[in-house]
C-alpha cells in the first residue's frame, strides 16, 4: 500500500491535469471561433458588412451560371452564395484551374462603395468527395450532379 | 493479466528479443503493403473528376497526416506512463517515436504543399487545418529538442514528456478544425458515417495507410533497440572508467 501511494497521487494528478487541459483547448477554441476563421461567408459578411476598402477574405460556392466576363473580357464576374446569401464579386488576374461553377471559392478583397466585391487573390476550394470523371458524369445524367448550387 | 503482461515488457531483455523477432515481419508487410498501396494508387487508380492526377498525391498524404497525428498520441500516452509509471522503457519509446514522428509531419506538410499549389493556387495558407498541422511538427521538434538536453538528461527527458502531453491538446484541434472554423482545407472524407471517396481510390489509400503505419511500428523499434543499445554502452565505458580511475 505505502509502495503504491505515491503512484496513485501521480495518476490522479495527471488524471486532473489532462481534465483542466481539455477544458483550457475547448475554451480556447470556441474563444477563437470568429478570429480563427480563415474567411466570412456571404451570410456572415450580411449580418454585419464589413467597411468599403476594409480587406477580408469572402468564401463560399461559386453559384451555377453566374460566371461572365462582360466588356473586355478580363474581368471575371460572378456570384459567391452560402445558400443563404450572395455577395458579387469581380476579379482581374490569373484564375486558379480549379475554379468552377458549383465548386468552393476564397477570395481575398474588399467591397466598394456600390457594395461589389473586388478580390485581388482568388482560391479554390474543393470539397471533400473524390470520384472518377464517370460516375460525376453518371450523377449527373441522372439528376444528381456532384455539385449543386 | 494485461498489467503483469505490460510489467513483462518493462524488461528491457525480454523487450529486445520480441522487438528483434518482430521488425523483420513488420519491415517486409509495410513494404509489401506500401508498394501495393502506391502502384495501385499511382497507376490502377482512376483520376478525380475535378482535379485530375494531382489527386495521387493523397495516397502518400493522408497516410502521412494519419501516422504523424496517432504517432503523437502513442508518443504522449508512452511519455505519461514514463511519468506516472516510472516505465523503464516508456521514455526510450518518446525519443523513439519523436524523429519518425517529425518526418511523417513534414511528409505530410510537404505533400499538402506540393498539392496545394496546383488544386487551391497556393502552396500555403495560414488556415486552421494547415497551421495547427504545421504546430504539430513544431511540437516534435521541441520534444526532440529536449530530449537532447545533454548536460541532465533525466530533467531533458522529465520536460519533453510534458511538452509531448501539454501537446496532446493540438490533436483535437487539427481533427475538427476542418469543422469548427472555416478552412481552405476541405473536411474529412473518411468519417464514421461512411466515406466520401470513391472505392476504387479509397482501397488503395487503406493499403498504403496500413503500409505506412507498419513502418512506422518498424522503425520506432529499430530505434527503440538502438536507443537501448547505446544506453548499455554508456553504461559499460561508465563502469571501466569507475574502474580504471
Amino acid at each position: 500500500m505505502a509502495v503504491a501511494k505515491p503512484k496513485q497521487q501521480r495518476l490522479v494528478l495527471a488524471l486532473a491535469a489532462v481534465a483542466v487541459l481539455a477544458a483550457a483547448g475547448v475554451i480556447a477554441s470556441f474563444a477563437l471561433q470568429d478570429t480563427a476563421a480563415y474567411f466570412k461567408a456571404p451570410a456572415d459578411i450580411a449580418a454585419s458588412p464589413p467597411a468599403p476598402g476594409q480587406t477580408i477574405r469572402l468564401g463560399g460556392l461559386v453559384k451555377t451560371g453566374t460566371v461572365t466576363r462582360p466588356g473586355d473580357g478580363l474581368e471575371l464576374h460572378f456570384i459567391v452564395t452560402d445558400m443563404k446569401a450572395d455577395t458579387n464579386v469581380t476579379y482581374r488576374g490569373l484564375v486558379p484551374d480549379l475554379f468552377r461553377e458549383g465548386q468552393g471559392v476564397i477570395a481575398t478583397g474588399s467591397f466598394d462603395a456600390q457594395g461589389v466585391f473586388r478580390a485581388q487573390e482568388l482560391l479554390a476550394k474543393h470539397d471533400e468527395k473524390y470520384m472518377p470523371p464517370e460516375v460525376a458524369k453518371a450523377l449527373e445524367k441522372q439528376g444528381h450532379p456532384v455539385n449543386a448550387s | 493479466m494485461a498489467a503483469s503482461d505490460l510489467h513483462a515488457l518493462a524488461n528491457p531483455l525480454r523487450f529486445q528479443r520480441l522487438a528483434t523477432a518482430l521488425t523483420p515481419w513488420l519491415l517486409a508487410l509495410g513494404l509489401g503493403f506500401l508498394f501495393v498501396g502506391l502502384w495501385q494508387g499511382l497507376f490502377v487508380a482512376p483520376d478525380d473528376y475535378l482535379q485530375g492526377k494531382t489527386v495521387r498525391i493523397m495516397y502518400v498524404h493522408v497516410p502521412a497526416a494519419w501516422f504523424a497525428s496517432g504517432g503523437y498520441l502513442g508518443m504522449a500516452i508512452a511519455a505519461l506512463s514514463a511519468r506516472i509509471w516510472r516505465h523503464p522503457l516508456a521514455d526510450l519509446a518518446v525519443r523513439a517515436i519523436a524523429p519518425v514522428g517529425a518526418t511523417f509531419a513534414a511528409i505530410c506538410l510537404v505533400t499538402g504543399s506540393i498539392w496545394g499549389r496546383p488544386t487551391w493556387g497556393t502552396w500555403w495558407v495560414w488556415d486552421g487545418r494547415l497551421t495547427s498541422m504545421l504546430v504539430l511538427f513544431l511540437l516534435y521538434l521541441g520534444v526532440i529538442a529536449l530530449t537532447h538536453l545533454h548536460e541532465d538528461r533525466a530533467r531533458g527527458l522529465k520536460m519533453a514528456g510534458y511538452l509531448a502531453i501539454v501537446g496532446t491538446i493540438n490533436l483535437p484541434i487539427i481533427k475538427f478544425s476542418v469543422e469548427w472554423w472555416n478552412t481552405l482545407h476541405q473536411p474529412a472524407s473518411i468519417r464514421l458515417s461512411g466515406s466520401s471517396i470513391h472505392p476504387d481510390m479509397l482501397q488503395p489509400l487503406l493499403l498504403s495507410a496500413v503500409g505506412f503505419l507498419l513502418l512506422f511500428a518498424a522503425i520506432v523499434l529499430v530505434r527503440m533497440r538502438t536507443l537501448i543499445a547505446e544506453q548499455r554502452l554508456e553504461a559499460r565505458a561508465l563502469r571501466r572508467a569507475a574502474r580504471a580511475g
